[in-house]
């Protein structure tokens, strides 16, 4: 390893005059406004990227509170309509004694959109700040963030199936409730926040307090 | 990948194609071969740069195929049939989309049918117009980097694979109070979403970005 014991020096395209394009790694000369190779908008770093990002998060976050209050699912059996939020049908499933299953649907429907949105949060605000936490840690947050978002869609396509499946006339029958929509929503608006950011404010960051 | 080590000045001098940055974290590197089936990751953030596999773009080429041929039988089969007290009602994929499709919930179902089977396959299809013609060693077709950017930008919205966990937890749900069977859609779905996990450990995209580059985009 060259130049052990000292602190590394990292040459990046910016420091170098250069502006990279963050869709196909190609390095363009600062004054292209479009990458030479594919075509896609250049940006050093996008100037933008935290006001996308607090948009979006805010969407996220106002979506997503009707979509715990209404009801997910809507049951008819032999004349009974019961209604079940989100928290309600992973109780249900809890009593049915499908602890596994519960627990996937909790973690898809509850903890993960939860715990992205502070995960957001907590990136974009350490953005400019001095911070206690790595760069390495905070790229591997922002890295679970975007792997994880699309996952989240598992309800919304369950109480599809269900609604597909479950049309039994009289015996038994399930619709869709309107928080289907706003949990959807929420979900893709959390995904285009967490897309918005730009990763290499992170690492730019990192330049100052080298490790 | 090698780090350039050198001073600005020189750094000019090269040709840009040669270098590489990394997307996540800005750092130069010049391009290196990394050997087949290695992986070449970014030293500073470990964002994994390329991976080169041996024969890749006529892999990627078949594994698309088929994945485009499996979608479109997942689509016309029935998916699940669920039986109870003599009642028996059949479920394909559209009925599924269709599921949203009353009232104020319609653009749901437009996004359903995005997420599950349209935007998959329009996926399969720009990587198709943008690899097929290497893989058989033709020049890139004309708008080739726009297809292949184009399944780049899909690649999160392309949501097969969470549809079939979906389907698993909906199984368990119902499980219980009917009989169920799994029709041959299930099983095409299943298989497409296995075959494009496998597609996209053989897509390096910087790698099939320079080959573009290299056979002349236009």
């Amino acid at each position: 390893m060259e130049n052990a014991g000292s602190a590394r020096h990292y040459l990046t395209a910016r420091e170098a005059g250069l502006v990279s394009c963050t869709t196909c790694g190609r390095v363009n000369p600062a004054k292209e406004k479009a990458c030479l190779r594919c075509g896609a908008t250049l940006a050093s770093r996008d100037s933008q990227s935290l006001q996308k990002v607090w948009a979006w998060w805010v969407a996220g976050i106002i979506t997503f509170i009707p979509a715990n209050v209404y009801p997910m699912l809507k049951t008819a059996t032999l004349g009974t309509e019961t209604e079940s939020t989100l928290l309600g049908g992973i109780v249900e499933l809890l009593h049915h004694g499908s602890i596994g299953i519960a627990a996937i649907v909790f973690f898809a429907s509850i903890i993960i959109p939860s715990s992205k949105f502070l995960a957001i949060a907590y990136l974009a605000l350490g953005i400019g700040r001095p911070s206690r936490t790595t760069a390495h840690r905070r790229h591997q947050i922002y890295e679970a963030v975007e792997f994880v978002g699309r996952w989240s869609m598992i309800d919304v396509f369950v109480v599809a199936i269900l609604t597909a499946l479950v049309q039994l006339g009289s015996a038994a029958s399930i619709h869709p409730g309107i928080a289907a929509v706003s949990f959807a929503l929420s979900v893709a608006f959390t995904m285009l926040s967490a897309q918005s950011f730009d990763p290499r404010l992170i690492w730019d960051a990192d330049k100052d307090h080298p490790r | 990948m090698e780090k350039p080590h050198v001073v600005n000045s020189t750094l000019v001098d090269t040709d840009l194609r040669d270098l590489v940055a990394c997307p996540v974290c800005d750092t130069l590197y010049r391009f290196s071969s990394v050997p087949q089936g290695g992986r070449g990751l970014c030293k500073r953030c470990h964002h994994t740069l390329v991976t080169p596999r041996r024969n890749a773009m006529t892999r990627i080429v078949m594994l698309a195929v088929t994945g485009a041929i499996l979608m479109v039988s997942a689509i016309s089969f029935p998916f699940l049939t669920i039986e109870t007290h003599g009642l028996r009602q059949q479920a394909s994929v559209i009925d599924t989309i269709l599921a949203y499709s009353d009232g104020l919930m319609v653009p749901l179902s437009l996004a359903m049918a995005a997420l599950i089977v349209v935007l998959p396959l329009m996926r399969l299809i720009a990587i198709l117009y943008a690899v097929a013609p290497m893989a058989l060693g033709h020049h890139p077709a004309r708008g080739a980097a726009q297809a292949f950017r184009l399944a780049e930008y899909l690649k999160p919205w392309a949501m097969a694979e969470v549809f079939i966990v979906g389907v698993a937890v909906a199984l368990v749900k119902v499980g219980g109070l009917a009989t169920l069977t799994i029709g041959p859609a299930f099983w095409a779905f299943a298989a497409l979403v296995l075959i494009t996990v496998v597609k996209d450990n053989f897509m390096s995209s910087l790698i099939i970005w320079k080959t573009l580059e290299a056979r002349g985009i236009t």
